[in-house]
């Protein structure tokens, strides 16, 4: 299972990075999307993968699964969702005012 | 909160106090959007100039040598989140505050009514970079740069215009890309290490068994990426010229602080995290930094030759004080340090008024605005010229004003390291560029002009006037009393880089 996460969240950056690096404003702001779901997995896997063990004490448990990433992953999706809207927002704005979706803001060739 | 602050600022919810007090004034200041703009000004300069009162008594309580720990919530370290006073978060705190002080000074004279919510983001601008500077806490730094970067975004875009959009998207695309790095850093850190509290961090990565070693160093190294690029680092400096130059004058006055945070992190994180003690991990980025941080001072110092506008100038400046910022602290000796913490607080200061000038100076030239080619007679260029000889000769560095001093020291500090020829060389020949870029610019905007303007404006107000004249005068206060603002820089240097204090201050009270 640790080689399918791993794999996964590599091809997940990866492709977040191919599209950030696009022209248009709407690939960048899917790439960087992509780019913090990708973090957000590896946060979440940097607690170690277990399966149906309790975060918090239990009397019977054998083991535990980390509560922390999970805290630290509530945290940047939660700034993840808001830097997204925002830029999302600002893109709109970008594209309204400099009259392209170019990330740099020139006119179509 | 308010009892102790009453209460004549009870040391132990001091530490806490610049934090939450940005904090409940913006909220408060958000409540209050719809009042008339005095009483919001009046609300955001009151806790502006409290925050100033507020460092000076955490400078006065860390200046011998105390480090100060606050556990949120009580819960003891490494478990709950700390919030810690040392000397250099005082220091850091205090040139923020200043900065802020006289740059909302600034924008209070009309230009915070140019958008909404000026002063809500600007006080939630402080409470991020108040955090930033007091955490004790990995992760908690990832939040307050988070905190602090959403409202420079905000603020970036404060006035609207096409300029700053199309600066504040990119501003906004890379910073957003450098908060995923610091994740990753991060959680490379704690899946390895089992800790985010920098002091445990420490220990932890002293202590780290060999076979973990590559995934420490490779987190170390993440973040040195991420705080290169809050501090402008060559080659992650290319979104800060446009950002700066575009945004208005107060907000870039502001953002004179914004990559010293850069500058704190990799400080904080390679003195304590990463530093000597950090066995296998230790001199992470030594072979990085020096030859950076001589190439970001080069390309600043030609950049600024080469701008056609005065603001793009002076960001340019602010690029090269990043190289000599950080020439200085990677020499890694105390005294190296030492001379980039007397080093800041100028350079901040100075580019802060350099700012504000830039824009006084682009209000009585008409269309031409800030361009740097010949134009129409400036209105009152006596008093305008000679604030622009005061600050050309601060920032490039000549005697016998603090840029001198900082100077001196970084190369009296680089006498004994391998790499001298190099820092002397370039820090010199920067210098000679700077000089030589301000006195075209000096000359092009005052001496080549001819004519006057058609409907020709007022000469400048002493209260247009006297945010630079408080900016400036803090610079001169910094040359007069360098005896114990350098003793001052050279103890926080030992502090720094004797973390062991840091530690046993943090991890000692929790057991």
């Amino acid at each position: 299972m640790e080689a399918l996460i791993a794999l996964f969240i590599g091809l997940v950056t990866g492709c977040g990075i191919y599209l950030i690096l696009r022209m248009r404003t709407f690939p960048v702001v899917l790439g960087l999307t992509l780019l913090s779901y990708a973090v957000n997995l590896f946060l979440f896997a940097m607690g170690r993968l277990t399966v149906g063990a309790p975060p918090v004490i239990r009397v019977d448990a054998t083991h535990y699964a980390d509560p922390l990433p999970q805290a630290l992953v509530l945290t940047a999706i939660v700034i993840g969702f808001a830097m997204t809207a925002f830029v999302i927002v600002l893109a709109l704005k970008a594209r309204a005012e400099l009259g392209s979706d170019a990330v740099d803001g020139r006119p179509d060739q | 909160m308010s009892a102790p602050l009453l209460s004549g600022l009870a040391p132990a919810h001091l530490v806490a106090a610049p934090v939450l007090l940005p904090l409940f004034a913006g909220v408060l200041l958000l409540l209050a959007g719809r009042l008339e703009p005095l009483p919001r000004r009046i609300l955001g300069l009151s806790s502006s100039l409290a925050q100033v009162a507020l460092a000076l008594a955490l400078l006065v309580a860390t200046a011998s040598g105390d480090i100060l720990v606050y556990a949120l919530g009580d819960w003891p370290a490494p478990f709950g989140i700390v919030l810690v006073a040392d000397r250099l978060a005082a220091w850091m705190l205090l040139v923020t505050a200043l900065v802020a002080l006289f740059a909302l000074f600034h924008a209070s004279r009309g230009d915070d009514l140019e958008g909404r919510h000026f002063h809500v983001l600007f006080q939630l601008q402080l409470f991020g970079l108040n955090g930033a500077f007091l955490t004790g806490d990995l992760f908690n730094l990832f939040v307050f740069f988070e905190i602090l970067l959403l409202a420079s975004y905000g603020l970036l875009l404060h006035g609207g215009g096409p300029e700053r959009t199309r600066a504040g998207l990119h501003f906004v695309v890379i910073n957003l890309t450098g908060s995923t790095l610091f994740l990753f850093a991060v959680g490379a850190l704690y899946g390895v290490l089992g800790t985010l509290n920098m002091a445990d961090l420490a220990v932890k990565t002293a202590a780290a068994p060999a076979e973990n070693l590559g995934v420490v160093r490779a987190a170390g190294l993440l973040l040195f990426a991420v705080f290169a690029l809050k501090a402008a680092l060559l080659p992650l400096y290319l979104w800060l010229p446009a950002a700066y130059a575009s945004a208005s004058p107060a907000v870039a006055a502001l953002f004179a602080i914004m990559t010293k945070v850069g500058a704190y992190g990799l400080l904080r994180v390679y003195t304590l995290i990463f530093g000597a003690g950090a066995g296998g991990a230790a001199g992470l980025i030594d072979a990085w930094l020096l030859p950076l941080a001589l190439a970001t001072l080069a390309l600043g110092a030609l950049g600024a030759l080469a701008s056609r506008q005065l603001r793009h100038q002076v960001a340019y400046f602010v690029v090269a004080s990043i190289g000599s910022l950080l020439t200085a602290f990677g020499l890694g000796s105390a005294s190296g340090i030492a001379a980039g913490l007397y080093y800041l607080p100028h350079t901040t200061f100075a580019a802060a008024a350099f700012f504000l000038l830039a824009e006084a100076i682009a209000r009585r030239r008409g269309t031409l605005a800030d361009r740097l080619d010949p134009g129409p007679e400036l209105i009152g260029s006596a008093g305008l010229g000679a604030l622009f000889f005061v600050a050309a000769i601060l920032v490039a560095g000549l005697p016998p004003l603090s840029g001198f001093l900082g100077k001196f020291m970084t190369l009296r500090a680089a006498v004994d390291h391998p790499a001298l020829p190099w820092v002397m060389g370039i820090v010199l020949s920067a210098g000679l560029l700077s000089m030589v870029a301000l006195a075209r610019s000096g000359s092009l905007l005052f001496f080549r002009a001819q004519g006057r303007i058609e409907g020709a404006t007022a000469p400048a107000t002493l209260a247009e006037l006297a945010p630079i004249l408080a900016l400036l005068g803090l610079c001169v206060t910094l040359t007069l009393w360098a005896g114990p603002a350098s003793e001052f820089a050279r103890a926080t240097a030992d502090q720094l880089l004797a973390p062991h204090g840091y530690v046993h201050a943090v991890l000692g009270q929790g057991g």
